[in-house]
């Protein structure tokens, strides 16, 4: 077997016992990035020479006996709108297309204290918003299992690196199931934290209070591992929360025997593929089988959710984004007379179209004389939409239910918005009440596309998650389509 | 004044930036003066992924001001953004409070044109300043983002003013009470205490306020006097003249003492404010409050009314004594050692006050010992030298803060009290000064004060006033 087939706890396993190189392994997937990512298109920033240095003298202190963080040695990743310092840092927009930040986010930090190897970033929706990666200003990326359609997104770049091995892990960012919907797409484990959990701290905000960081592994031990690593109060981000956390590997395999699983009425009406429907119904079946007991209820406040989001949502980004003024660093429009001109040109031609519908829906959301209609409703829609949750969780373990209506779509098929926001329709409750998710693959369609399913829990219960997907995935675990790269 | 038929109405606005050692969301220093853009990051200046984290200490000394100004504190309070472009503001929104502000419903009682006047304090918020732009002409229009970021309170009155006099009277209070408070420098010439004007106008008895203008860009106490008086003066020759007010922001220009309109009610940006996500409640506790209010000094009013009940001071001068704590401190550290607390209060609020306008705006430091004023008291009541001859003094001691006795020995301003010498005197002027002494006795009591200047002048200041004059019209009356 390739040793970029390996997953993260395979080769640490190999690493630690000396068998395998650092050198070796970086080599390895640099050479298969170099091989397939033109077609692929994962990549934005590729940093192959400092990742072999950095493979060097990770091996070199291996083999000096020095102490080495857990993560030691491992190619990583990362989704293109968290800071990295020195390293160009786009949100896939040509209004950063020349931003490299003089500071780190927390996370990268916090992986850097492990000794992960940094391969590059990746490409993403423009500012996050999207769910196909289409909205980069710089490539598309395709889907490995078929590269006539898409990745999902916005964490596009960091679901098919994984799925085509360019990479152990990845971290994409989640705000309303930019990490769920790709891994999903392309048949990768992906977890959205529950929010506050891992520090927005160098995250380039799309909607501040719905952003979490979260990461992209190619099975659940991978994420559990993984997480303890990201997971964490951080002083430097307010909304960060200060509580134990825990160990998410220890009792990992423990047996899920009398988990009161939950599943929605509301997620099985129209729109929901048949195939993807049938594999959801066969998930729950499994999960009876592995000793659980599944009951169906009804959360009517989920048919506001996804309005309520898109008015949160946009509200956020639209003064979020507007520092990107071509004053102070990023792309600036040479076609200007004035201040206001400056400002009018470079955003103009600095934003793609889905970001200005955005920008433009955001700011009519808030203006006086319509905040009470749209901003405040959705904010009092977003209680709801908790306590619904919560009224759920206080008589089940998690809710298991689809990530998207379909399967990965073939490229500039999704040409409504509309359309295409309702894709997001099971993913956004799920950060209007801030709360935890995992998305597994439970299946494949007939075109050989993947399948994911996603399991919400209450906030903090990601340790019971990532359990029921680690069961899960031991005993159901699909080999299903053909890597195309 | 301004009008017999029209009453001036004017509320303030007040930003006052807080005596904290770091910004108001990031650890950047807050020292005055340095150069551009060393005491700013990627937080303070809005970098992308950077996020704010609350200094405690500007939520502490806001409700220390709140607390000083008679203000209710909020139990829960919350930040907002308003969003606007500008190149000084690097995140495109200044992060403040809209509802919810940390202190509202407060009062201070202020002494003006023989009355004393209650103001109402609408509401203290806590927000950030913004950073500054340097035009500089053929180079264009630099950024400077020292300032961004700086804590600052905003201090809201209710529309109580009547007169630019009022406006004086509320503005010296509110500062004295935020330096004894500690929570600010207060230094209008660098900025850390401004304000703008709201002023309307109606027709005496009216009910309805007027329609108000702001006015921005006020540096100084005389500007804000100035400014008032001028667009008092504008708003109703507008009116009589049947013309219409409109609702606008209007600059104050010092060089042209005029303003100029800068936007009307129409072209006002809509801000689009909303709740900051990156930032969570402010809690306050009671507990919080009373540790806080625990920690508030001896407050001017506390002191004012001492200084009329045991010194039998008027409330006037008692206010004016009070307005700085330095200078309160001075008088009652003076008083403690003599008894004459009313001459001491003269001395300070005429000479003093002179003297320390001289050296500017905000400086309140007196450089002559109370030591040395009791004794120069002493040497005025043992009549060793008169009040006219202490101004020639005082001056030399400000320079220099030599004792009294040794500036008078020095100077031989010993006052002249004997009555051959003063006889002499007396009569030389009388002869020399035949036309005042006619009109005397003519009856014109003027004459007489010219003469007993005449005596003054030839004894160079020193002659015993009382005895002059005693002499004077003993030889006259003759």
């Amino acid at each position: 077997m390739s040793l970029y087939r390996l997953t993260l706890h395979e080769l640490k396993g190999k690493m630690d016992k000396k068998e395998i190189s650092s050198e070796e392994v970086t080599q390895c997937f640099l050479d298969r990035i170099a091989a397939l990512d033109e077609k692929l298109g994962a990549y934005l920033t590729l940093c192959d020479k400092k990742a072999l240095e950095k493979a060097r003298e990770i091996d070199q202190k291996r083999m000096a006996g020095e102490l080495l963080g857990d993560l030691a040695g491992i190619p990583v990743a990362i989704k293109d709108n968290m800071c990295t310092k020195g390293l160009l840092t786009t949100c896939g927009s040509k209004i950063l297309g020349n931003f490299s930040p003089p500071y780190d986010a927390t996370v990268m930090e916090k992986l850097h204290g492990e000794d992960i190897v940094l391969l590059g970033k990746l490409n993403m929706d423009e500012f996050a918003m999207g769910g196909s990666t289409e909205s980069s200003f710089f490539k598309k990326t395709r889907n490995p299992w078929d590269l006539e359609r898409v990745p999902g997104g916005s964490s596009g770049g960091s679901a098919a690196c994984i799925a085509a091995h360019e990479a152990v892990f990845s971290l994409g960012s989640d705000t309303g199931g930019s990490i769920r919907q790709p891994a999903s797409f392309c048949g990768v484990v992906g977890m959205k934290p529950t929010y506050g959990a891992v520090s927005r701290y160098g995250l380039i905000a799309f909607a501040s209070s719905l952003d979490q960081i979260g990461p992209l592994t190619k099975d659940v031990r991978d994420m559990a591992i993984v997480m303890n690593k990201i997971v964490g109060h951080d002083r430097k981000d307010s909304t960060s929360a200060p509580v134990e956390y825990g160990n998410y590997e220890e009792g990992l395999d423990s047996d899920i025997k009398g988990m009161k699983i939950a599943i929605v009425k509301e997620h099985y009406g129209e729109g929901l593929n048949s195939e993807v429907k049938q594999s959801l119904m066969k998930a729950a079946e499994n999960f009876r089988k592995l000793g659980a007991t599944v009951d169906e209820v009804s959360m009517t406040s989920l048919d506001y959710a996804l309005p309520a989001y898109y008015i949160i949502s946009s509200a956020e980004a639209s003064s979020n984004l507007a520092r990107f003024d071509g004053i102070k660093y990023g792309f600036r429009s040479e076609n200007y007379e004035n201040l206001l001109e400056l400002y009018k040109e470079t955003r103009n031609e600095g934003f793609g179209k889905e970001v200005k519908r955005r920008i433009l829906l955001g700011t009519y959301a808030l203006s006086s004389g319509y905040y009470d209609a749209y901003y405040k409703k959705a904010q009092q829609v977003r209680t709801l939409v908790r306590r619904d949750f919560e009224k759920v969780f206080e008589n089940y373990d998690f809710i298991v239910g689809p990530v998207a209506p379909t399967t990965a779509y073939k490229i500039g098929e999704m040409t409504n918005p509309v359309e295409s926001y309702m894709g997001d329709i099971y993913t956004v409750p799920v950060n209007i009440a801030g709360l935890p998710a995992i998305a597994i693959n439970c299946g494949w369609d007939s075109k050989g596309l993947p399948i994911g399913m996603q399991l919400i829990g209450k906030g903090f219960s990601e340790k019971t998650l990532l359990k029921a997907a680690y069961a899960y995935e031991q005993e159901y675990k699909e080999e299903g389509g053909k890597l195309h790269v | 004044m301004f009008d017999k038929d029209y009453e001036v109405v004017i509320g303030l606005e007040v930003h006052v930036e807080l005596k904290t050692k770091t910004k108001i969301f990031c650890g950047c220093s807050t020292e005055f003066g340095a150069e551009p853009n060393t005491q700013c990051c990627p937080i303070c200046m809005g970098f992308p992924g950077t996020l704010p984290v609350l200094n405690g200490k500007v939520v502490d000394y806001a409700i220390k001001a709140g607390l000083a100004t008679n203000c209710k504190i909020t139990a829960r309070g919350k930040q907002d953004r308003k969003n606007y472009f500008y190149p000084d503001l690097p995140k495109a929104y200044q992060v403040s409070q809209l509802d919810l502000p940390l202190c509202y419903e407060g009062y201070i009682d202020v002494e003006a044109e023989g009355k004393s006047r209650r103001i109402r304090i609408t509401r203290i918020h806590i927000e950030e300043d913004a950073g500054k732009l340097i035009h500089k002409g053929e180079e264009g229009t630099l950024v400077d983002c020292n300032r961004g970021g700086m804590p600052l309170i905003e201090i809201v009155s209710e529309p109580d003013m009547r007169s630019a006099e009022e406006v004086r009277a509320y503005l010296q209070k509110l500062r004295a009470i935020l330096l004894y408070a500690d929570v600010s420098d207060c230094k209008m010439n660098e900025g850390s205490f401004r304000c703008d004007v709201n002023l309307s106008v109606r027709k005496f008895g009216e009910k309805e306020l007027g329609t108000r203008t702001e006015t921005k860009n006020l540096n100084s106490f005389n500007a804000i006097a100035r400014a008032i008086e001028s667009e008092a003066t504008r708003q109703i020759k507008t009116l009589k003249a049947g013309g219409k007010l409109v609702q606008e922001t209007r600059r104050w220009d010092q060089d042209k003492q005029k303003s100029f309109s800068m936007r009307t009610k129409e072209d006002a940006e809509d801000y689009r404010y909303f709740p900051d996500p990156d930032l969570m409640p402010i809690v306050i506790t009671d507990e919080k409050i009373r540790e806080i209010a625990s920690q508030l000094p001896e407050l001017p009013d506390t002191r004012k009314k001492v200084y009329i009940e045991k010194y039998n001071l008027s409330p006037y001068d008692a206010e004016q004594l009070v307005s700085s704590r330095e200078i309160a401190d001075y008088f009652e550290k003076t008083v403690e050692k003599c008894s004459n607390a009313k001459m001491v209060a003269n001395f300070i609020m005429t000479d003093f006050f002179r003297l320390l306008a001289l050296e500017g705006d905000d400086n309140n430091r007196i450089p002559i010992s109370s030591e040395n004023l009791v004794e120069l008291v002493q040497k005025i009541e043992d009549n060793t030298i008169n009040i006219g001859i202490s101004k020639k003094i005082i001056e030399e001691m400000w320079k220099t803060d030599k004792r009294p006795s040794d500036i008078i020995k020095e100077q031989g301003l010993e006052q002249i009290s004997d009555d051959s010498i003063l006889i002499d005197v007396a009569k030389k002027v009388i002869e020399n000064n035949t036309q005042s002494v006619a009109d005397y006795k003519d009856g014109k009591e003027k004459a007489l004060t010219a003469l007993i200047g005449q005596v003054m002048r030839e004894t160079k200041g020193k002659a015993n006033p009382q005895m002059v004059i005693t002499l004077l019209k003993d030889l006259l009356d003759k």
